[in-house]
């Protein structure tokens, strides 16, 4: 369906090929995963598929794509959107109308198809996708999920024969994700659709895959069946890293692939004790921050309610929930630039919305979503000067925490340029000059993948050590599960579980690590877990 | 007895209710008697209140009536200032400002006339009712589905516009996700600055969004083009920009009275009738078709129709005197007899058009869905 014959990507004012020499053929009707740290090249091997790469972003493509016969080379995208549906990181990006309906039939209407047809489409993608009752709904009402589903209908109606999928659950939560991917498994299994996808959490998405496409790094291509490439790779699923410290053979794509081999492992296990999470614990540290019954609405829609919190020195406390739970609004409030229209914040005795906002940052420091609004000088060393010059602090503070969160990264690059796990870096670096005792971070772990992930962690790890009171908003339970002392759930603006990250994810299947799956009733969340225990037991 | 199709419940064709606009408007731009501007004001707003939708661009009218009402107070405060002194009625003297020998014949302040006043009240009536009318006209329809309506010729350009329209809300909302992350960074607050941390960022982020939306609507067939001859290409050109030039001239013609009336309604006329070739020829290169079209029914001819004879009777039937009552004279204005019948005409759509359809589609038994993520 799919076939590379040498294909060499060099984009303009680059030294070195995006991709190198990829020989490659994806079968119809399989599912192809496309894995490798950021910036490997998996977005340009995406683009190469419909020919956006290099007909849409310039650079230069030797050798050849053929796409269900059909040369790239001759056909630029829009030739090809009959056959290939591309769907892209952010599906309000990529919207051209104002609704579902009028989505769905865009591309049908650029191929001139009839109208008859048209309508019987529509209805037909309605159903597959389960989106029938959000037919007249505005897309920017939508949630996460819905919206990444209507984006995958909007290709789905010319009825193409290969998808592209470039991290379509970065975004999402987990509930929302899963909803994704069983749309796209049941794409690939019904309607025999040919699905490329690129994606971040293999915990979500490599049991169901076909074939895996391996970017290492150096512009080649790996491919071969799961089980092969996570034999090696270096990016892998919790659930294969606890195979390959178990030793066990073939390895474990799937929890319950694993949860069948796993009864030796808790053998072996029995007695030993989960490792604490370095930094204080609740019981013996003191409050830092004491929030009583804060709320925060919009007009009629209560995006906080009456929430209370205490956090303490040391505590890395990990907020979690659903799109739309009130993390952000909760976390802007706590900071005190957010609105607040009821209860108190107290950091130290004193409230940070009172304080001008060069004095909140003083006591709490927050990291918002995106974390590039904060930046808008042109290189690294503005930034970090004009942060020192901000906060009042000895020129080169900035670069040092720099150096701490993410060595090495050259001064002169401008922020835009560098990778999601850099800038958030840099604006951690930034967020951190002033050394507030309370730092939140707002869904920082967003398209990081698991290098950036891990030294996130230990960069977070370090603070609380240091005595930081540390909040960060996610959805990623694996990552939770190797970071937080504290889990606090909220929905509909209410904490609805606030306890330590044991009790709250091994009480919960939706929140559970793979490692608790596997391993439960015994309490172990991750892999680095199990191997400390290992090495420590006598064998 | 069946009801006919029509008047099922259904969203009316845009382009009926912009042309219904049109007529108001236009019969509003021939009168400054205030009564008739009123009733005009008000047959409008109830043909709104009849038949606009629950949809989100359905919400706006009040805005455009605030925006009439300020354009007034404009009028009248500029008229004050700069030319208030023609007129028995003295109200009250402002301070004058003597102004250099180059600008003579401006003043600055000086004596305010209650004619003057009056004068400018009426005048910017008018326009506030031509506002409205507009106004009106985007409450009603869709101004998007309008875009959608256009010939194939203009799809590019109605492409354009429809994304420029979905940006700007999107432009605003970085705007104040920016503002706000600033703040986190301790802003002081320096005004100059603000062109620096907030409008390039912005930019940036708009500029990263139209790449994504353009690779996005490429990678789904936009811009798939059949090859057309040059000479066809040539024609088309000069058909649409002779045609739209006839129009312009036409509508002119029409709205200014004191032109020759050749110029008004034949020039119009040819003009569109140009146009529409041009259109038509040049719909060929673009090979595309529409989902579920807005169809042009019997209501559609009504509502339009409507809206052009509330137009044709000021024209032909209106009396320039009583239209447009001095305001030296100071005496009560009268409501000429063809206002009344024009006004009437333009409140039949009221109850003419089909009913408004809901846009939430409710199942039985099942609540209408509320909107998810709003608090982000």
């Amino acid at each position: 369906m799919i076939r590379f014959d040498h294909v060499t990507v060099t984009y303009a004012e680059a030294d070195e090929p995006t991709l190198r020499d990829v020989d490659l053929t994806v079968d119809e009707g399989e599912l192809c995963l496309v894995i490798g740290p950021t910036g490997v090249g998996k977005s340009t091997l995406l683009g190469s598929i419909n020919g956006l790469v290099p007909h849409f972003t310039g650079g230069r493509l030797a050798g050849r794509v053929t796409v269900d016969g059909r040369d790239t080379r001759t056909h630029p995208p829009r030739d090809l959107a009959d056959v290939v549906g591309v769907v892209g990181q952010d599906p309000l990006a990529g919207f051209v109308t104002d609704t579902v309906e009028e989505e769905l039939a865009y591309a049908m209407e650029q191929l001139a198809l009839p109208p008859s047809t048209m309508r019987k489409r529509v209805e037909e993608t309605l159903d597959l996708l389960g989106i029938a009752d959000l037919r007249a709904r505005s897309l920017r009402t939508l949630s996460g999920g819905q919206q990444q589903r209507v984006a995958i209908g909007s290709v789905l109606t010319t009825h193409p024969r290969v998808l592209v999928l470039d991290e379509p659950t970065s975004a999402l939560d987990p509930t929302a994700s899963e909803e994704v991917l069983a749309a796209v498994t049941r794409l690939v299994h019904d309607l025999g659709v040919t699905v490329v996808m690129a994606e971040h959490r293999l915990e979500r998405a490599v049991q169901y895959a076909d074939r895996v496409l391996y970017l290492s790094g150096d512009g080649r291509v790996v491919s071969g069946t799961p089980g092969e490439i996570m034999a090696t790779s270096e990016i892998a699923p919790p659930v294969v890293h606890l195979g390959r410290i178990a030793g066990w053979d073939p390895i474990p794509l799937s929890v319950r692939d694993a949860r069948r081999q796993a009864p030796e492992l808790r053998d072996r296990l029995a007695g030993a004790r989960r490792p604490t999470i370095e930094g204080a614990s609740a019981t013996n540290s003191t409050v830092a921050l004491k929030a009583r019954k804060v709320v925060v609405r919009y007009h009629d829609l209560v995006a906080v309610r009456e929430v209370s919190l205490d956090l303490h020195h040391g505590e890395i406390t990990a907020l979690m929930g659903r799109n739309g739970s009130g993390k952000s609004s909760l976390m802007w409030a706590l900071q005190g630039s957010g609105p607040r229209q009821g209860g108190t914040v107290q950091v130290d005795g004193i409230d940070p919305s009172e304080q001008k906002s060069a004095e909140a940052r003083m006591l709490v420091g927050l990291v918002p979503q995106t974390p590039s609004d904060l930046l808008y000088l042109s290189t690294v060393d503005e930034e970090l000067a004009e942060a020192d010059r901000e906060a009042d602090a000895t020129a080169g503070t900035g670069r040092a925490l720099l150096d701490r969160i993410v060595p090495g990264i050259d001064g002169d690059h401008h922020p835009r340029d560098l990778s999601e796990g850099q800038r958030l870096g840099l604006v951690l670096a930034v967020q951190l000059v002033t050394s507030p005792p309370v730092i939140l971070l707002d869904e920082p772990t967003r398209g990081l993948d698991y290098g950036a992930k891990a030294r996130l962690a230990s960069v977070l790890k370090e603070l609380a050590v240091d005595g930081h009171t540390v909040v960060v908003s996610t959805h990623d339970v694996e990552f939770v599960a190797g970071l937080a002392h504290r889990v606090v759930v909220m929905a509909q603006g209410e904490v609805v579980a606030d306890g330590t990250t044991a009790d709250v994810v091994m009480t919960s299947p939706a929140f559970a690590p793979q490692v608790a799956k596997i391993l439960a009733p015994a309490e172990w969340l991750t892999p680095a877990e199990v191997e400390q225990a290992l090495r420590g037991a006598p064998a | 007895m069946t009801r006919p199709a029509s008047r099922l419940p259904r969203p009316l064709h845009p382009g009926a209710w912009w042309l219904w606009a049109l007529g108001m408007a236009t019969a509003a731009s021939r009168t400054t008697n205030p009564l008739v501007l009123g009733l005009i004001i008000a047959v409008v707003a109830y043909v709104v209140m009849a038949r606009r939708s629950d949809a989100p661009w359905a919400g706006g009218f009040k805005a455009y009536v605030i925006l009439g009402l300020v354009v007034i107070g404009i009028r009248v405060v500029f008229r004050m200032i700069l030319d208030g002194q023609h007129g028995a009625t003295i109200l009250f003297t402002l301070p004058e400002i003597p102004l250099p020998e180059a600008a003579r014949g401006i003043s600055l302040g000086g004596p305010v006339s209650l004619e003057g006043i009056l004068a400018a009240v009426y005048d910017g009536l008018r326009l506030a009712t031509l506002l409205i009318c507009v106004g009106a006209a985007n409450v009603l329809a869709d101004p998007k589905r309008l875009l959608k309506s256009m010939p194939a010729a203009l799809h590019e350009i109605s492409v354009a516009v429809v994304v420029a329209l979905t940006v700007a809300p999107q432009l605003v909302a970085s705007g104040q996700r920016i503002h706000r992350a600033r703040k986190l960074r301790g802003e002081t607050g320096k005004r100059f600055r603000l062109v620096r941390t907030v409008v390039i960022p912005v930019l940036t982020d708009a500029l990263d969004r139209s790449l994504l939306l353009a690779s996005a609507m490429d990678s789904r067939g936009y811009g798939r083009t059949a090859a057309v001859p040059r000479s066809t290409r040539t024609a088309t050109g000069i058909l649409v920009l002779g045609g739209l030039a006839g129009t312009c001239i036409g509508v002119y013609g029409l709205l200014d009275g004191t032109t020759p009336d050749a110029i008004g309604v034949p020039m119009l006329a040819a003009g569109m009738a140009m146009a529409w070739a041009g259109f038509v020829v040049g719909g060929r290169r673009i090979v595309r078709t529409r989902y579920r079209p807005d169809p042009w029914l019997g209501a559609e001819w009504l509502v339009a129709l409507c809206g052009i004879a509330a137009a044709a009777v000021i024209i032909v039937g209106g009396d320039v005197a009583a239209l447009n009552p001095s305001a030296n004279a100071l005496e009560w204005p009268q409501l000429p007899v063809p206002a009344l019948v024009a006004c009437a005409f333009g409140a039949l759509p009221g109850i003419l058009a089909p009913p408004v359809a809901s846009t939430v589609a409710v199942p039985q038994n099942r609540p209408a869905p509320t909107p998810v993520g709003a608090s982000r």
